[in-house]
């Protein structure tokens, strides 16, 4: 009991700086975005940017001498690329894709499904456009009589079957590869739906859940994100490690779903539903609520942060948590998400709540 | 025996006063009725009046979505929700109105055109039959959607959560539809779908019993026409997916209203139970409204090609096998809630098979038509426009079988594509063509060929350019129902919104139309569709007699 108190606790800490800090993380991002290109690769403050991991042990190390003294930076907001990990204005294909999964399943799709489904049409549209032509009255005032052909009528039920079948063969495989299970060394990240925002909680590495909501119109444009895509706090997640998405919800039915990563899995309420995939590329994903879950439903954006794995362990000290091999970022510690600008009760409300 | 005699003279007085074309006075023949053609024509009415309604909703919805940003909600939340409407109420507006475009098009104008419309006034005729087996059972069925339709509309004043109406989406799903929305809007909503879905069954037992008892000598199984084929399979549909709905959305109404938790895991329930038992009535219901529409294509292009329809047997029996397969397929509606790899594979293969029957009655529409001696009147532009955009709205229907290219496509325009090129550009097709051909025949007038020909070209250049682009913005990633995106979507949601600009126009046309073919109308002989018109209602008068076929015909 005691235990869950002092995570919620420690949940609500770690808000109050990043309330009290929005217009500073903002003017950080700002100048991030001006500085380094994305991937960001390092953080501009940082006192070693080649190496944050390092810096990040470092740091551990120091504080055990001077507690208050040494803090993990969380690495600076990336800023997300035009057209990569978000739709395109005027785009008629898939997004691109950053996952193998992705991949595969996008290939199935634009090398396989589009050129036969195109062929069908375009081929359907030929032969009614020429028996409408050479059929048309004044071409062909008496009309046969032939109501049966066993061979034609064989021909075009079987044709069908291989086609199904030549599209059956790699779909059940591309099922079979997106249900592969997780490694066991994969990072679990526990994702929850609500009415209407999402909460990310980092079991393995012992970080709290945060809530993720929509960025105002304002904030998103100052960021130079798109407005009804970018959260203020992001799922933030490794590049190159298998991750493991349990999801669920908490009210209703919502659907945790970015599109450049072929993600799509309901949060259901009383269920657990598992999805794993690998991003290979550090990124700024984004993806909306993908279930009809109340008004508003179209409110409730996802972005997940990809970042190398060094910056991903600096960001997962910055938040108080815990790398595997039991490096932990000392108590009180806490830093903020980057960028937080949750609209919510001011800091000194949040800080003072007493549990 | 004289008293037998007796009774005979009786009935044979009593017939001479009730001939063939003696109509009762207007509030008995239009409320009290029980005539087949009466009963139809009263659907007919109906549906058109939903369709107004549905399609209104429509252009609301593409007004709002034609750019980016709320801007016409909170004006409409207004008439709603009272003048302090919120934002919120203005976004649960939104989830009402096309929680009412879905549910009024599907039960309310598909449906009952369909089926109730052109099902009742043409199956009995097409059969040799003189009415429908039970027509007391048929008025009550068509009467039954009168409370239905004003429980749906009158929801939409009432409280349903974060606003008034009820905004679960068509499909009801639990827990948005029980905890997630306060209120009676949903409770009347449901109301609505149960006294429709006992409306729909009531009509399914009457078409069984009337297909399978009341056929004129010689007119066995397999020489029906294609088009009371077509209403058997559909009315065997609605009799076993209806009561699942209805077990579905009671189950429901008792977790709404007393404490039970068939859908609430945290009482033992499961909110996937819903979507099993929604999808199992959902996936024939989609069944349901194209099929009949396969019935008027066939009739129609046999009919104006001059050929009798090829491939017959295969044509019947792929609508029998499209209706068994689509009680297997229902969980392509869920790919993405967390199934199985084993389930979802099935679901994927299953789906896939439903392409085979329906790549057979598009074969066989091009090959009635080939060799025919084609005239091109209205009713069969509209089918030729039917089969190929039925064609382009099947391929799509493929592409999602495809459980993991459904896991990106789920829930997004894509799907909302697709199904309005089956149904919108399907099932509406197969409606506008069926009441240009059968026109003349129930109204003994001719429409206008004219303008006819240019509410298709009008409907279809607009349906298209409307329905098309959803497609690319489903693939680009949109989720559906929402009703303000970002940015990158605003170019197609700007054409598609002038799409139904169009697409209103053509139908303002068809209204024109309508008018002018009532009142001025040429008239209609009893077959103005020439020697291709092989079915039954062509040997009768335009309009038929009141009561046909006192003598049975008698088919070779």
């Amino acid at each position: 009991m005691m235990k869950v108190k002092s995570f919620i606790l420690a949940g609500l800490l770690a808000f109050a700086p990043a309330m009290a800090m929005n217009g500073q993380a903002l003017a950080q991002n700002e100048a991030a975005a001006s500085v380094a290109a994305t991937p960001v690769d390092a953080d501009p403050k940082s006192s070693d940017p080649g190496a944050p991991a390092d810096s990040a042990d470092a740091n551990v190390a120091n504080v055990s001498a001077a507690a208050p003294a040494a803090k993990v930076a969380a690495p600076p907001r990336m800023k997300p690329t035009e057209g990569i990990g978000m739709p395109r204005p005027g785009e008629i294909t898939l997004q691109e894709q950053f996952t193998d999964t992705g991949r595969t399943a996008r290939w199935l799709h634009d090398v396989m499904l589009v050129p036969i489904i195109t062929i069908i049409s375009i081929f359907v549209l030929v032969l009614m456009l020429y028996v409408m032509w050479r059929y048309r009255r004044a071409a062909n005032p008496v009309p046969s009589k032939t109501s049966h052909n066993t061979v034609i009528e064989v021909v075009w039920t079987v044709v069908p079957v291989l086609i199904l079948l030549a599209i059956a063969v790699p779909s059940i495989g591309l099922l079979a590869d997106q249900y592969r299970p997780a490694p066991k060394d994969a990072l679990t990240v526990k994702v929850t739906g609500y009415q209407w925002y999402w909460g990310y909680e980092y079991p393995d590495a012992g970080i709290p859940e945060f809530v993720s909501n929509m960025l105002p119109e304002d904030k998103a444009k100052a960021n130079g994100e798109p407005y009804l895509l970018a959260p203020d706090n992001r799922l933030v997640l490794p590049v190159g490690r298998p991750i493991k998405l349990i999801i669920t919800g908490a009210d209703v039915i919502h659907s945790f779903a970015v599109p450049s990563l072929w993600v799509k899995m309901d949060a259901v309420p009383g269920r657990l539903n598992e999805k794993s995939f690998t991003i290979d590329k550090p990124g700024v994903y984004y993806g909306q609520c993908s279930e009809l879950c109340g008004a508003r439903h179209a409110f409730m954006p996802i972005a997940i942060e990809a970042l190398p794995p060094a910056q991903f362990d600096q960001w997962v000290l910055s938040q108080g948590g815990t790398l595997k091999g039991g490096t932990a970022a000392p108590a009180g510690q806490m830093g903020p998400q980057q960028g937080s600008a949750l609209p919510g009760p001011p800091a000194s409300d949040a800080g003072t709540t007493t549990l | 025996m004289t008293t037998i005699t007796a009774d005979h003279h009786g009935d044979h007085a009593h017939g001479h006063d009730h001939d063939a074309d003696h109509k009762p006075a207007f509030f008995q023949r239009w409320f009290m009725s029980t005539n087949h053609k009466d009963i139809g024509t009263l659907y007919l009415i109906f549906a058109i009046i939903a369709g107004i309604i549905g399609g209104a909703i429509s252009g609301l919805m593409r007004a709002e979505l034609a750019e980016p940003g709320i801007q016409y909600l909170q004006t409409w939340a207004r008439f709603s929700d009272g003048p302090s409407a919120t934002l919120d109420q203005a976004y649960h507006l939104w989830n009402v109105l096309i929680t009412a475009h879905g549910l009024i098009m599907v039960f309310f104008m598909v449906m009952p055109a369909m089926i109730g419309g052109f099902g009742n006034w043409f199956v009995p005729i097409m059969i040799g039959a003189p009415d429908m087996a039970f027509p007391r059972m048929n008025n009550i069925s068509f009467w039954l959607l009168i409370p239905a339709f004003a429980l749906l509309l009158g929801s939409t004043f009432v409280p349903g959560g974060t606003g008034n109406g009820a905004g679960t989406g068509w499909t009801v799903y639990a827990p948005l539809s029980t905890s997630g929305s306060a209120g009676p809007a949903v409770d009347m909503a449901i109301l609505s779908l149960h006294i429709a879905g006992a409306s729909s069954i009531l009509g399914a037992i009457n078409f069984i019993t009337t297909i399978l008892n009341m056929r004129a000598p010689g007119m066995t199984l397999h020489k029906m026409p294609l088009f009371v084929w077509s209403v058997l399979v559909t009315a065997f549909l609605l009799l076993l997916a209806l009561p699942v709905l209805a077990a579905a959305i009671t189950m429901l109404l008792t977790d709404r209203n007393f404490g039970t938790t068939f859908y609430d895991a945290a009482g033992g329930g499961d909110p996937e139970l819903y979507q099993h038992l929604f999808w199992f009535f959902g996936h024939p219901e989609v069944y349901i409204m194209i099929l009949p529409g396969f019935g008027i294509i066939s009739q129609i292009v046999s009919t104006f090609s001059r050929k009798p329809v090829f491939g017959y047997l295969g044509m019947a029996y792929a609508m029998v096998a499209i209706g068994v397969v689509g009680f297997v397929v229902w969980a392509h509606h869920m790919f993405t809630t967390g199934m199985s790899v084993n389930v979802k594979m099935y679901f994927t293969a299953a789906t896939m098979v439903i392409a085979v029957p329906t790549g057979i009655k598009i074969f066989s529409w091009i090959a009635t038509i080939w060799g025919g001696s084609i005239s091109f009147k209205t009713p069969m532009v509209w089918a030729l426009g039917f089969i190929f955009l039925f064609t382009v709205g099947g391929v799509t229907g493929v592409v999602l079988a495809n459980g993991g290219v459904d896991d990106v496509l789920h829930d997004t325009y894509y799907v909302v594509a697709h199904f309005h090129y089956v149904l919108s550009l399907g099932a509406v097709f197969g409606l506008f063509a069926g009441f240009y051909y059968w026109f003349p025949k129930m109204s003994g007038k001719m429409y206008n060929e004219f303008l006819g020909q240019l509410h298709f070209w009008v409907f279809f250049a607009g349906v298209n350019l409307l329905f098309f682009p959803m497609h690319f913005l489903g693939l680009s990633g949109m989720p559906r129902r929402y009703p303000d995106y970002p940015e990158a979507f605003a170019y197609w949601n700007g054409i598609a919104s002038h799409g139904y600009e169009i697409m209103a126009a053509g139908m303002l046309i068809f209204f024109v139309n309508l008018i002018w073919s009532l009142a001025a109308g040429k008239k209609a002989e009893g077959n103005p569709w020439g020697e291709g018109a092989t079915t039954l209602e062509w040997t009768l008068t335009s309009p038929p007699p009141f009561h046909q076929f006192e003598t049975l015909p008698v088919v070779d």
